[in-house]
């Protein structure tokens, strides 16, 4: 069906033959993803293989050293500084420690891509900022208070509110559930599906909840960490629906699904004869 | 930009490896240097386009003016009177043994004006500013929030430097005729009720060695230390690496480098402005 999508219609974000790395260190390696309009992918990876990076790839916070990186079929890399910061405001990014502005308070965050957008009224901005910070379950009573105030789960969802407040059409996810209680973790996860369901959205999910990713999405990603691989070896070892990845042949996929250690314990120093700490 | 691991075709031991290997770190420092040298150009550059092309908002304005204006104000009075007062009780005793002491009001003065009053509020605000905005934009970098802005459409530069830069541009300056007047008044607060120096020949003694120029020459370096501190902190906040190590090291950075600039600065604008004040007054206005 994936196969099919991605026939039919013309790609919303397409990475081809990206490379990234820094410092001499190589973190993405010739990366080819296509991601078709309102499609939800989870990126799945050990910490360290690059996920996040990816994201901020699409987004242009990070430039590849080769390779090219289209949204809507334009490259990012011709576009200048406006109409690349426009482009921006089409995308919701959720970061991973929620990544709230400390001096502002919570309404101010919140609000924040609205005032950039500039097309808003005040009493516009005050409707939707309360509108969303009420669809992730947060009173209204959070809205003059700073980040610091409030708890993790709290900021998480104040950056999840901020990533949608425009309506965009793709959100990045990175790690939107890690952290969280099992309660949280599954309200978050249903409000992914739930943003889906009420508009046409592209998701991509980087998380390291397996109850994540066999749930919310409908393709999967895997990537290998760099350093890890043979020479010529491709980066993404899965790609396919989140049911494949039990089946999947490649010992790699089922090990981290799976999460077993397996001979990666042999790399602990302790495990090791004559170690000294 | 990556520096990479160069191969080894030359010995590692023995008399030719180590001259090959300070040779080879002499060139690591080189290439570093000049990297860095390249990207803060670039960063000014960049902070000059966008000041501009779009001036920024006037919400991101206020609250940098705030800082770095009146909230540096009690700190740069404090600097400034204690000057004055140090000033007076070193030189008195020379100029005692002369019998020239009511020509402190001179030394005082115009040391004031043209050298310890822009130096030294600027190297307090280096600390005070700087140190700060490296450890705050040091702090964005590391939890994400300059990416957030960038994710958001916002330009970093434009949101987080102009008004930064800005606010020390316009109000070191500002904050350095501060530190002067009080600086001559702690000055004539040791020397004239202190150690009793007559009033009328310490001021009058004042007038004839102190001129309109010295006190523009300080306020016209002023401009410079400012944009220094402002740029510098700014750029090491930006590239601040992960951690509170990172942060710490950021603060210390941009205090260390904002204080390099300002005694460097000083030093070629005092020679520049000295051969421009000797262009237009060639035979000098002073006999001191």
């Amino acid at each position: 069906m994936i196969e099919q999508l991605m026939e039919t219609q013309q790609p919303l974000v397409e990475l081809g033959g990206v490379n990234v790395g820094f410092g001499g260190q190589s973190v993405l390696r010739q990366i080819d993803l296509k991601i078709p309009a309102g499609q939800t992918l989870c990126l799945l990876g050990e910490s360290g293989c690059g996920k996040t990076v990816l994201m901020k790839t699409i987004i242009g916070l990070v430039q590849p050293q080769s390779g090219r990186v289209l949204f809507d079929g334009v490259n990012i890399d011709t576009l200048g500084e406006r109409e690349i910061s426009r482009m921006r405001l089409r995308f919701g990014f959720v970061f991973q420690n929620a990544a709230l502005f400390d001096s502002m308070t919570i309404a101010q965050n919140v609000a924040f891509p609205l005032r950039q957008d500039g097309r808003f009224s005040n009493a516009q901005i005050r409707e939707l900022v309360l509108s969303r910070l009420n669809q992730v379950g947060l009173p209204n009573n959070v809205v003059y208070k700073k980040p610091a105030e409030l708890s993790g789960g709290m900021r998480k969802r104040v950056g999840l509110a901020r990533a949608l407040v425009m309506n965009p059409e793709v959100i990045l996810y990175d790690e939107p559930t890690t952290g969280l209680d099992p309660i949280m973790t599954d309200i978050i996860n249903q409000l992914i599906i739930r943003t889906r369901r009420k508009n046409p959205v592209t998701s991509i999910i980087v998380t390291h909840n397996m109850e994540t990713a066999r749930t919310v999405p409908d393709r999967v990603v895997m990537l290998y960490p760099v350093w890890r691989l043979e020479p010529g070896e491709p980066q993404i070892i899965y790609d396919g629906p989140p049911e494949g990845m039990d089946q999947c042949r490649d010992r790699r996929v089922r090990q981290f699904v799976r999460g077993e250690a397996g001979q990666r314990l042999m790399e602990l120093v302790s495990d090791q004869p004559d170690a000294e700490w | 930009m990556e520096i990479r691991e160069p191969g080894r075709p030359f010995p590692e031991t023995g008399l030719t490896g180590f001259i090959a290997a300070w040779i080879a770190g002499w060139g690591r420092l080189a290439i570093e240097v000049f990297v860095a040298v390249g990207e803060f150009s670039l960063f000014v550059w960049r902070t000059m386009i966008w000041m501009v092309t779009r001036f920024p908002r006037a919400e991101t304005l206020w609250p940098n003016f705030h800082q770095v204006g009146v909230a540096s104000l009690p700190v740069v009075a404090l600097t400034g009177t204690f000057i004055g007062m140090v000033l007076a009780v070193q030189s008195y005793f020379q100029f005692r043994q002369l019998g020239l002491e009511t020509r402190l009001g001179g030394v005082i003065n115009l040391t004031l004006l043209r050298e310890l009053g822009p130096v030294l509020a600027a190297t307090m605000l280096a600390g005070r500013v700087g140190s700060s905005m490296a450890a705050e934009l040091g702090t964005m970098r590391v939890t994400e929030q300059i990416d957030a802005l960038t994710a958001m459409g916002a330009n970093p530069i434009r949101y987080l430097v102009v008004p930064r830069f800005l606010a020390c541009f316009l109000l070191i300056p500002a904050l350095t005729i501060m530190a002067d007047f009080m600086g001559v008044a702690g000055g004539h607060f040791y020397s004239v009720i202190v150690l009793g120096i007559d009033m009328h020949h310490y001021w009058y003694n004042s007038a004839q060695f102190v001129t309109v120029f010295d006190l523009l020459v300080g306020l016209f370096k002023s401009f410079f230390f400012g944009s220094a501190i402002s740029l510098i902190s700014c750029y090491q906040g930006f590239n601040c690496t992960a951690g509170a190590e990172g942060v710490g090291r950021a603060a210390t950075a941009s205090f260390v480098y904002s204080f390099v600039a300002i005694l460097v600065l000083d030093l070629f604008l005092g020679i520049a402005l000295d051969s421009i004040y000797f262009t237009w007054y060639p035979e000098g206005t002073r006999t001191l």
